[in-house]
């Protein structure tokens, strides 16, 4: 058996061949705004790339693009992972940073991909890595590339070989689907003709809650994405929806409306020991859980209008953390803890973002028709659904509104994405 | 179970229609029998055009009673009260539910299409069981009803103007 990662034994120095020029065409990335700070890189094709189903450095080209973080700028790219750098010439290019690699057939069938970094400025390497990998996992590789170059140029864990669930909308034809974070590789997970609502990923990534209305109610489900197979775990009487896993991935919080109202419950992940833990005449509804496990943040009525509260997860009571606005709905906690994104309708819909520290909020999105923001696993990007041009679209900002990128457009409805955590 | 409920319905649906058709009150019966004949035959893939009422173009019509009432409870932009103009609507199922104690009905609370997917099933749920409320107040048995929501996953007629949206902000009453 080979390892699946494997690391690049020390590289003596190869025939130095002259540098390509980049033809990237696959790909047209579709960004907005400047990231707050942008690295200059140079990124080589892959020697051998074009004999392989992908082209590498142009799926790791449009991850870095649509990060926000990189700006790709031409000059000379050593062939391969062998190369060396002609810094002086990299550097009269403005360029940080400078990747190259090759992605070689190997004996077996599988393609190892390999890759080195160096820091330009340092004069470095940085190291690098070499994955055997089956030609359809060939996207999968090229994302762990733009992970590692992301987390050692940023010192932050990259989220491009993470996934998107979300749902689409046709005529009589409702489908969840599965796509990695660059919007390619799209998969469906479930199929139906009655709506699918409120998807929500397991802890760790092999499980989605979801509302399903297939039996003439809304009932909370389970897939499991690998295996394909579903459970209920929420059929009660009236309506059961909104489901959202603990981050340790044992307990449930869902809306149920079994006792009248909408309130907030807890079950065990398999539907099992069901208590209520929200508290109102009004409505609860749309539970979060902090991080950390200890709160849940909820929308509720009980005020007039839908505002977002806390309240601890052991017992307490509700406070409310919205203030601006009369309807503020579908909170989302990044997952250090430190923002809370939500939709703010004021004349339209708009996705904003409060520092749960200062209580400071501000706007993040150009769109008026936003809703069901959700955290990428590092904390740095939501991603939202929206309407641009008269068209359903998936777009991702930096939490600081910065840097937009429109990750996935359609004629169909395109609803609630919410971002898979890390592995898969 | 489920097989044979399925059964059930699809049989309660074709009476439904066939009664539905016979009993329409409309000016131009023709022209209505025209489209509930598309509308449930098509009913999956045709999107409403707007001028037909609810009962005839919603995509789960094989719910109908098989008594011909008027089913459906109009409710204003937030509001969860029932208009006095639908309380003949809600005394006459809990009348047929009374008389019947085997019967069962669903009230099924929609909104219109803005704001959130589940802050709007939260809204339609308190439409469906203030329809239940009433039904209850009037005599009918806990275990006759349920309220559930679709929120605003099922319009009963496309389109993004308030006309739209006064149709589909409403309560369906369907026996179960």
């Amino acid at each position: 058996m080979w390892p699946r990662r494997q690391a690049l034994r020390a590289l003596g120095a190869s025939l130095a061949l002259p540098a390509l020029t980049p033809a990237y065409a696959q790909f047209r990335v579709e960004i907005s705004g400047v990231g707050a700070t942008q690295i200059p890189i140079v990124l080589g094709r892959f020697r051998d790339e074009d004999r392989q189903p992908q082209s590498i450095s142009a799926i790791v080209r449009a991850d870095l693009e649509r990060s926000g973080v990189f700006k790709i700028v031409d000059g000379p790219a050593p062939a391969d992972e062998n190369g060396l750098p002609d810094y002086n010439a990299l550097r009269a290019s403005g360029a940080d940073a400078v990747v190259s690699g090759s992605a070689s057939r190997l004996a077996d069938g599988r393609i190892d991909v390999r890759f080195r970094l160096w820091d330009v400025v340092k004069g470095a390497d940085q190291g690098g890595q070499s994955e055997p990998t089956l030609p359809a996992d060939l996207r999968l590789s090229a994302h762990h590339i733009s992970d590692q170059i992301y987390q050692k140029l940023t010192g932050e864990r990259g989220i491009f070989s993470t996934r998107i669930a979300y749902v689409t909308k046709a005529p009589g034809k409702f489908t969840l689907r599965v796509t990695d974070a660059d919007g390619e590789n799209i998969q469906a997970a479930l199929i139906d003709n009655q709506p699918i609502i409120s998807p929500a990923w397991s802890p760790d990534g092999s499980e989605l809650a979801y509302v399903t209305f297939h039996d003439k109610k809304a009932k909370v489900a389970i897939r499991n994405v690998h295996a394909g197979t579903t459970r209920e775990v929420a059929a009660f009487k009236g309506s059961n929806s909104a489901p959202a896993f603990s981050p340790d991935g044992r307990t449930l919080a869902v809306t149920l409306s079994r006792d009248g109202g909408s309130h907030v419950y807890l079950m065990d992940r398999n539907g099992g020991n069901v208590r209520r833990i929200t508290d109102s005449t009004g409505i609860d509804t749309e539970a979060k859980f902090s991080p950390d496990g200890a709160y849940i943040y909820f929308v509720s009525d009980r005020g007039g209008g839908p505002q977002i509260y806390k309240q601890p997860v052991g017992g307490g009571g509700a406070t409310r953390v919205t203030f601006n606005g009369a309807y503020n709905i579908s909170p989302a906690l990044s997952p250090d803890g430190k923002l809370l994104a939500y939709i703010n309708r004021g004349n339209g819909f708009k996705v904003m973002v409060m520092d749960l520290g200062t209580g400071d909020v501000r706007s993040v999105s150009d769109t008026n028709d936003d809703e069901s923001p959700s955290f990428a696993p590092n904390s740095r990007y939501i991603i939202y659904a929206t309407k641009a041009d008269g068209r359903d679209v998936l777009m991702t900002t930096t939490t600081d509104g910065k840097f937009k990128s429109k990750l996935l457009e359609s004629g169909l409805d395109i609803r609630e994405p919410v971002w898979g955590p890390y592995g898969r | 179970m489920i097989k044979n409920s399925g059964k059930l319905l699809l049989a309660l649906a074709s009476v439904a229609v066939v009664a539905g058709c016979a009993s329409t009150k409309l000016d131009k019966p023709a022209e209505v029998e025209k489209k509930d004949v598309t509308s449930t035959t098509t009913s999956q893939t045709t999107p409403s055009t707007g001028n037909s009422t609810v009962a005839t173009t919603d995509q789960s019509s094989n719910m109908a009673p098989p008594i011909t009432l008027d089913r459906v409870i109009y409710f204003d932009f937030d509001s969860y009260a029932v208009k006095d103009e639908f309380r003949p609507i809600v005394e006459a199922h809990a009348n047929l539910l009374k008389s019947n104690p085997n019967a069962k009905e669903v009230a099924e609370g929609h909104t219109d299409e803005r704001g959130g997917s589940e802050y709007n099933l939260a809204l339609g749920q308190k439409r469906a069981e203030a329809v239940v409320q009433q039904m209850k107040v009037l005599g009918v048995g806990d275990s006759q009803l349920e309220a559930v929501s679709y929120g605003k996953e099922r319009p009963a007629v496309d389109g993004h103007d308030e006309a739209a949206w006064a149709k589909n902000r409403r309560v369906e009453l369907r026996s179960k």
